[in-house]
């Protein structure tokens, strides 16, 4: 049962062959038994999971059941659950109960969906590799001395190790995609103001966006459905109807044309990926697509641009945590400033305490210009290349990623490195397009992802675009030997 | 970032020398203090050497031409919208309070701010 995707079990869900209970009962025991491996989740919600389902079986019956209805899944723990534990990775808010949901935690149950419990990810959602988390790295179900990426770490690995069909995650430079790359599982980044970010603990506010983590493109089809739409409570969400992801998935590829930026298949990128690469794209010519090559001559910025714009956006977010509302709270403070500057000093990790003071050095007095506005003025030129690009292709492929997992410490020490890993990703965040990451193949034995990156509002057209690669190839299929 | 950067009206940190990016202790605990950052004497060297590599890294925007380019912050070029002033929530301040690391009679209790 739990080797199913969310169409299979929705199928079997409502054709009574088995119960949500049924169904969530015995994926509980499966995360159970596994997660002393994998370290994916921070809290599993056993309780609350068994009355959703209960609640799920009625809506079953009912008018008012979706395709999401009763399908369980795994939530990153940067989503706000009214009455559970939200951490977002850190001994920050360790003790925190969120008072409130999220919107895409309310938008989730109120189709019907079964939260399983919360999962581990890089403090904050900082990092690309789930080894900044407080609660101990995750590890990859395909090879556990590896990373699973990050910082949608721990989902990426329960989705693989099929602890759930579905989970969620965030994007902020391809926090959705890079684990879902190296962890051989289909993950869409929607664009920017798609899905609410309202109760989406904040990182970096012009770049955050959540999205679905499945094993098909078809599930994300369904799972993104569940989340989208507009929200008033979120200033960024955009007001525009929801399209319908599910109706154009089997169309036909014909007369696609794919872009191919050269520069993301230059210096850096990993043979054995590469190779991958080029093979998926025959695939798509065999499905109709035609290829062009294009060039978005300012990609070597986009990292560069980011590590400015995403510091400055969190240590202005990060300014909440002051241990005075809620949150950790230092012992014994002598006077208020000891109680901001201990409280923050021992609640944050290294990589959230680095970022902090980068954003809190570029958004001071003086460096403003020289920092933050002209990291946004190369953005704008980011954009323009995409648009460029747009005028001539449906949709941009390439690498999600320029290597496959790397091991657990490999990276740690030098920030630069550890960046580096996102560097096909973060554009897309950059211009706030849609991206994805698909399963492409293997490379010694560890997945590879292709990234797909569409225009604006597009999403229909990627999952079709993805789906119907599927069709052809069974890479999402595979699962890792020692968790099937 | 280079030199060629102006300080305009604002102040600006004296501490922090303009058209570096080297790092050094003063510097790290000026922008942790700026932060409310507490940060280890054993750590300050290694965020010095990481964040000067950062700020290193970083230093390639400068070289680009971005005279006229206006700098984008909405990737949409959405503007905010605008919403009737109306009462939307209810006060839960129990709720809200049942986070927090110490409250009396409603309010937040920090150390003593007025001798």
């Amino acid at each position: 049962m739990y080797r199913k995707t969310i169409a299979e079990l929705g199928a079997g869900l409502r054709a009574g062959e088995f119960s949500s209970e049924e169904l969530t009962r015995a994926l509980l025991d499966r995360v159970k038994r596994l997660d002393g491996q994998l370290n994916a989740m921070v809290t599993i919600t056993e309780d609350q999971a068994m009355t959703a389902a209960t609640a799920a079986d009625k809506q079953l019956q009912s008018d008012t059941a979706t395709l999401m209805t009763g399908i369980p899944f795994v939530h990153k723990d940067i989503f706000c659950t009214k009455g559970v534990k939200t951490s977002c990775g850190s001994k920050m808010l360790d003790n925190f109960i969120s008072p409130y949901d999220a919107t895409v935690t309310e938008n989730l149950a109120a189709a019907g969906a079964v939260m399983l419990g919360k999962t581990n990810m890089d403090e904050f959602a900082m990092g690309s590799s789930n080894e900044t988390s407080f609660y101990g790295p995750v590890k990859n179900p395909w090879d556990i001395e590896c990373v699973p990426g990050g910082s949608s770490g721990g989902s990426a690995a329960a989705v693989a190790a099929s602890y759930a069909p579905a989970a969620t995650g965030t994007d902020t430079g391809g926090s959705i995609r890079q684990p879902a790359a190296l962890c051989g599982i289909t993950g869409l980044k929607p664009t920017y103001g798609r899905v609410s970010r309202y109760g989406m603990i904040a990182f970096a506010s012009s770049l955050d966006q959540a999205g679905p983590m499945t094993r098909t493109a078809e599930d994300a089809a369904i799972m993104l459905s569940a989340m989208a739409g507009f929200d008033k409570r979120d200033s960024t969400s955009i007001d525009r109807p929801v399209d319908d992801y599910i109706v154009g998935l089997n169309r036909s590829l014909d007369g696609l044309t794919i872009g191919l930026p050269k520069e993301y298949f230059g210096e850096g990128l990993d043979a054995g990926v590469a190779s991958i690469i080029d093979a998926s794209i025959e695939t798509y010519k065999k499905l109709g697509a035609s290829v062009k090559e294009i060039s978005l001559p300012n990609t070597a910025l986009a990292v560069p641009a980011y590590y400015v714009v995403a510091p400055a956006e969190c240590s202005s977010n990060l300014s909440r945590f002051d241990g005075v509302r809620f949150g950790y709270r230092c012992d014994d403070p002598k006077d208020l400033d000891d109680l901001y500057t201990r409280s923050r000093g021992e609640g944050f990790g290294p990589e959230v305490k680095r970022r902090i003071m980068v954003g809190a050095y570029a958004l001071s007095a003086g460096y403003y210009d020289a920092y933050y506005l002209k990291a946004q003025q190369v953005r704008h030129l980011i954009r323009d290349d995409f648009l460029k690009a747009f005028e001539d292709v449906d949709v941009i492929m390439g690498p999600t990623s320029p290597s496959t997992a790397f091991r657990q410490g490999e990276k740690a020490d030098d920030p630069i490195t550890m960046y580096l890993s996102d560097i096909y990703t973060i554009a897309a965040n950059l211009a706030g397009l849609p991206g994805m990451s698909i399963p492409a193949g293997f490379a010694d034995g560890l997945p590879v992802g292709l990234q797909l990156i569409g225009n604006y509002f597009d999403e229909a057209r990627m999952l079709n675009v993805a789906h119907q690669y599927q069709q052809v190839t069974d890479w999402h299929r595979q699962l890792p030997s020692t968790f099937q | 970032m280079g030199q060629g950067i102006i300080c305009a009206t604002l102040p600006c940190l004296q501490q922090i020398a303009m058209g570096k990016s080297e790092m050094d202790t003063q510097d790290i605990l000026k922008i942790a203090h700026l932060a409310r950052l507490g940060v280890d004497e054993g750590e300050v060297d290694a965020y010095a050497e990481n964040l000067t590599k950062i700020l290193d890294f970083v230093e390639q925007l400068e070289s680009v031409d971005t005279e006229g380019v206006v700098p984008l912050a909405h990737p949409l070029e959405a503007s905010q919208r605008l919403r009737p002033d109306e009462v939307t929530e209810t006060n839960q301040r129990e709720q809200l309070q049942a986070n927090a690391p110490q409250v009396e009679a409603g309010l937040f209790l920090v150390p003593k701010v007025i001798e």
